[in-house]
């Protein structure tokens, strides 16, 4: 049984992201870059798979700068057996759509039986990558796994809903996204980081999954960002002096809200 | 006429890191770091005030610790990680960042405890209690002073006679870190041909320990007093490759480097929550780190932290290119325990009234360093062995 997880280096989550006003992409000099953490559920998912089903390989694919080996690197630590990342400059400015058609054009050489991907990422979080492989592959998406079970060549999860969740399965192979209560990821051991070091990562450029430099990157994409700005920023909230009737002041205020 | 090109606009360092320093790790490094890092800030910090209020060790982080390959975490093979010395260094300093003795547990079971038996020990021996001791499932202690014999150790007093296929100890060991929790205790005792080191496993007859109350300092550690009476085990628990105190030194030397790198854990940690409060606490109508004073003192404490840092990633450098002196170890051990308490003893004072709670890691970590201060070699050994070493005179006889 082969599993890819689609892995992205993004800049460490601390709330806001800083964007270039002049590229208006995601700046990543000076922050840290960090295995996106909503990707550690879906290798977690993965290695589960595995130490349930022995043989099974667990494959990590990225598609970004050669930093993003970093990534790759700390899935592999965590447990994945090998890596591939493409990277080509030719690939920066890359949409959703060119994304997706690139990592379907990875992930289709490691014949996969399932296809894991977080439900977004953490930095520009479109949410469009894994509906797009699956379309490239041809395979069926299940989102919002909560839970997964793999029997008799189907997959079956539980579907994260507002209300509560929904069971669904599809035939194998096909794409899942999970979502972060999925599981509790795995610290790599730091034999695993040792170990990590001497797996094997393919390499890969746009060239090499056969496409030209005019059908990717910011040449071959079909959308365009404009321009960003801020939320508005909420009102101040208004500051309760206890003189000894602030506790039934706030008793108020939520009453009058009806929250109590 | 050469074309003027605008100077790259040189990027403000982080406060944590003034100079830079993580430029100079390597990936592999950095991932295990952080790893330990997020594993402190995950699991030992929302526990560890307790533990320390409590005077208890938190036990139930063993089977994580050793999950996480902690456990023997520098020594190669028999199930252990195999990490470099810098690797192992960071993974210290990150430790005790958490708490002293955390990070004491955790050097007591790879550089006490599994070292001699990894380096000294016969291949039964090395088969039979090394991959259990990763695992955790058997906890090692080092038992070398001794009630009357502290910085010189040579003059132990405990002794071990060979009796046909037996070995007969008797004496005690003080201060002994994991000592009371232990199933199995390295023992340095002195045999007819000098001192050596045996392997005493817990429920020995003849052999108990005590564990010492009202500690001010490493509450979240045991520390114990071993008595041996009468106390015979087997003539292979002792372990044949070493003889003299350059066992237990070469023990120490592995653990002392630990110490250098942990101190700046602490160090960091102290610094961290002054800053931070310096910044957040209001008096006289602005932050307390706007006054002059107090950012002397912040300025002196990030100032010490990156030399300390410094120091210990060329002594974990010098460590993995195999070509390390004790007499460095000294210089790194004394400078950083030395450099960590001066800032932790300010950084309580910047923290003012609430620097004295365990709401803040403080008043803890100083209370920790004084230990640290003191074991492995106290301060004034060190600067003796520093001395002896740039003058070619031993203060010592
Ligand atoms: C401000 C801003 C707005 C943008 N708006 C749009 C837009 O409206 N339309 C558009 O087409 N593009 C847009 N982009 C560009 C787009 O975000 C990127 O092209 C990116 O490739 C899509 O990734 P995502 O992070 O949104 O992926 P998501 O779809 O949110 O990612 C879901 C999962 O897919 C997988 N995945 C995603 N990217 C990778 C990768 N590079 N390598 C491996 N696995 C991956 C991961 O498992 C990830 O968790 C925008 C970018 C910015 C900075
Ligand atoms: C919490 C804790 C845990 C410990 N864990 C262990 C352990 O696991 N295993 C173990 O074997 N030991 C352990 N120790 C013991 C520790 O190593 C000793 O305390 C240390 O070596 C000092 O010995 P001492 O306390 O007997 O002090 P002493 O040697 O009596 O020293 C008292 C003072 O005299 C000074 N002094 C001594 N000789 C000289 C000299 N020649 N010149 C100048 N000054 C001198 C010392 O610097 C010190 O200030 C631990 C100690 C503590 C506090």
């Amino acid at each position: 049984m082969n599993i890819v997880v689609c892995v992205k280096q993004v800049p460490e989550p601390t709330g806001t992201n800083r964007i270039d006003p002049k590229s208006l992409r995601i700046l990543r000099e000076g922050v840290d870059s960090v295995l996106d953490p909503a990707d550690e559920f879906s290798i977690e998912a993965a290695l589960q798979i595995q130490e349930a089903n022995p043989g099974t390989n667990v494959v990590v694919v990225s598609m970004g700068p050669d930093r993003a080996l970093e990534a790759i690197r700390r899935g592999l630590a965590m447990g994945a057996n090998k890596g591939v990342l493409v990277s080509d400059a030719n690939l920066a400015g890359s949409d959703a759509l060119t994304t997706a058609k690139v990592l379907a054009a990875a992930i289709k050489r490691e014949n996969p039986d399932l296809v894991l991907c977080a439900t977004e990422s953490s930095d520009a979080y479109t949410g469009m990558v894994p509906g797009g492989i699956a379309h490239h592959l041809g395979l069926p998406l299940l989102s919002y796994a909560k839970k997964l079970t793999l029997a008799g060549g189907k997959v079956q999860i539980e579907r994260q809903t507002e209300a509560g969740f929904q069971r669904v399965e599809a035939q194998l192979p096909a794409v899942v996204t999970v979502t972060g209560s999925i599981n509790t990821p795995r610290y790599p051991a730091l034999k695993g980081i040792m170990q990590a070091k001497k797996k094997p990562v393919d390499q890969l450029t746009a060239a090499d999954l056969g496409f030209s430099p005019e059908q990717v990157g910011e040449k071959g994409a079909k959308e365009k960002v404009l321009g960003w700005a801020p939320a508005e920023q909420r009102k101040a909230g208004t500051v309760i002096k206890d003189d000894g009737t602030a506790a039934t002041q706030i008793a108020d205020f939520l009453a009058q809200l009806k929250v109590i | 006429m050469a074309e003027h090109t605008a100077a790259k606009k040189p990027q403000m360092p982080s406060a944590f890191d003034l100079l830079n320093i993580e430029s100079l790790l390597s990936e592999e490094e950095r991932m295990v770091r952080d790893t330990v890092r997020r594993f402190v800030k995950e699991r030992v910090n929302p526990v560890i005030g307790e533990h320390f209020e409590a005077g208890t060790f938190p036990r139930e982080l063993i089977p994580e610790m050793a999950e996480l390959g902690l456990l023997g975490m520098h020594l190669e093979g028999y199930g252990c990680a195999g990490l470099s010395a810098v690797s192992y260094g960071l993974a210290c300093q990150e430790l005790e960042a958490g708490d002293s003795g955390i990070r004491s547990f955790v050097s007591v079971q790879g550089s006490l405890a599994m070292f001699p038996i990894w380096a000294f020990g016969s291949e039964e021996q090395k088969q039979k209690w090394l991959p259990r001791m990763a695992k955790g499932e058997v906890i090692g202690c080092f038992g070398l002073t001794e009630p009357d014999h502290g910085s010189d150790p040579s003059g132990m007093l405990t002794n071990a006679r060979r009796d046909g296929d037996s070995y007969v100890l008797n004496g005690s060991k003080m201060w002994i870190t994991n000592g009371g929790v232990a199933d199995l205790a390295v023992v340095w005792a002195k045999a007819e041909d000098g001192i050596r080191g045996f392997l005493v496993e817990k429920g020995t007859p003849g052999f108990s320990t005590s564990d010492i109350k009202h500690k001010l300092s490493l509450r979240a550690s045991v520390t114990s007093e071993l008595y041996f009476d009468d106390c015979r085990i087997p003539a292979e628990n002792m372990l044949p490759n070493v003889k003299g105190m350059r066992g237990p030194l070469s023990c120490l030397n592995e653990a002392r480097f630990g110490i250098a790198w942990g101190a700046t854990g602490a160090h960091r940690a102290c610094y961290e929550a002054a800053l931070e409060y310096a910044q957040t606490r209001i008096q006289f109508g602005k932050p307390i780190g706007g006054f002059q004073l107090v950012q002397q003192k912040l300025a002196i404490m990030a100032t010490e932290f990156v030399k300390a840092e410094l120091l210990a990633l060329q002594l974990g450098r010098l460590k993995d290119a195999g070509n390390i002196h004790p007499v460095q170890v000294s210089v790194a051990k004394r400078n950083n325990v030395r450099e960590a308490l001066k800032t932790a003893r300010e950084a309580r004072s910047i923290l003012g009234a609430n620097g004295i709670t365990l709401e803040y890691p403080v008043s803890r970590h100083m209370n920790n360093l004084e230990s640290v201060y003191t074991y492995e070699g106290t301060d004034d050994i060190h600067t003796l062995i520093i001395g002896q070493a740039i003058t070619g005179i031993s203060a010592f006889s």
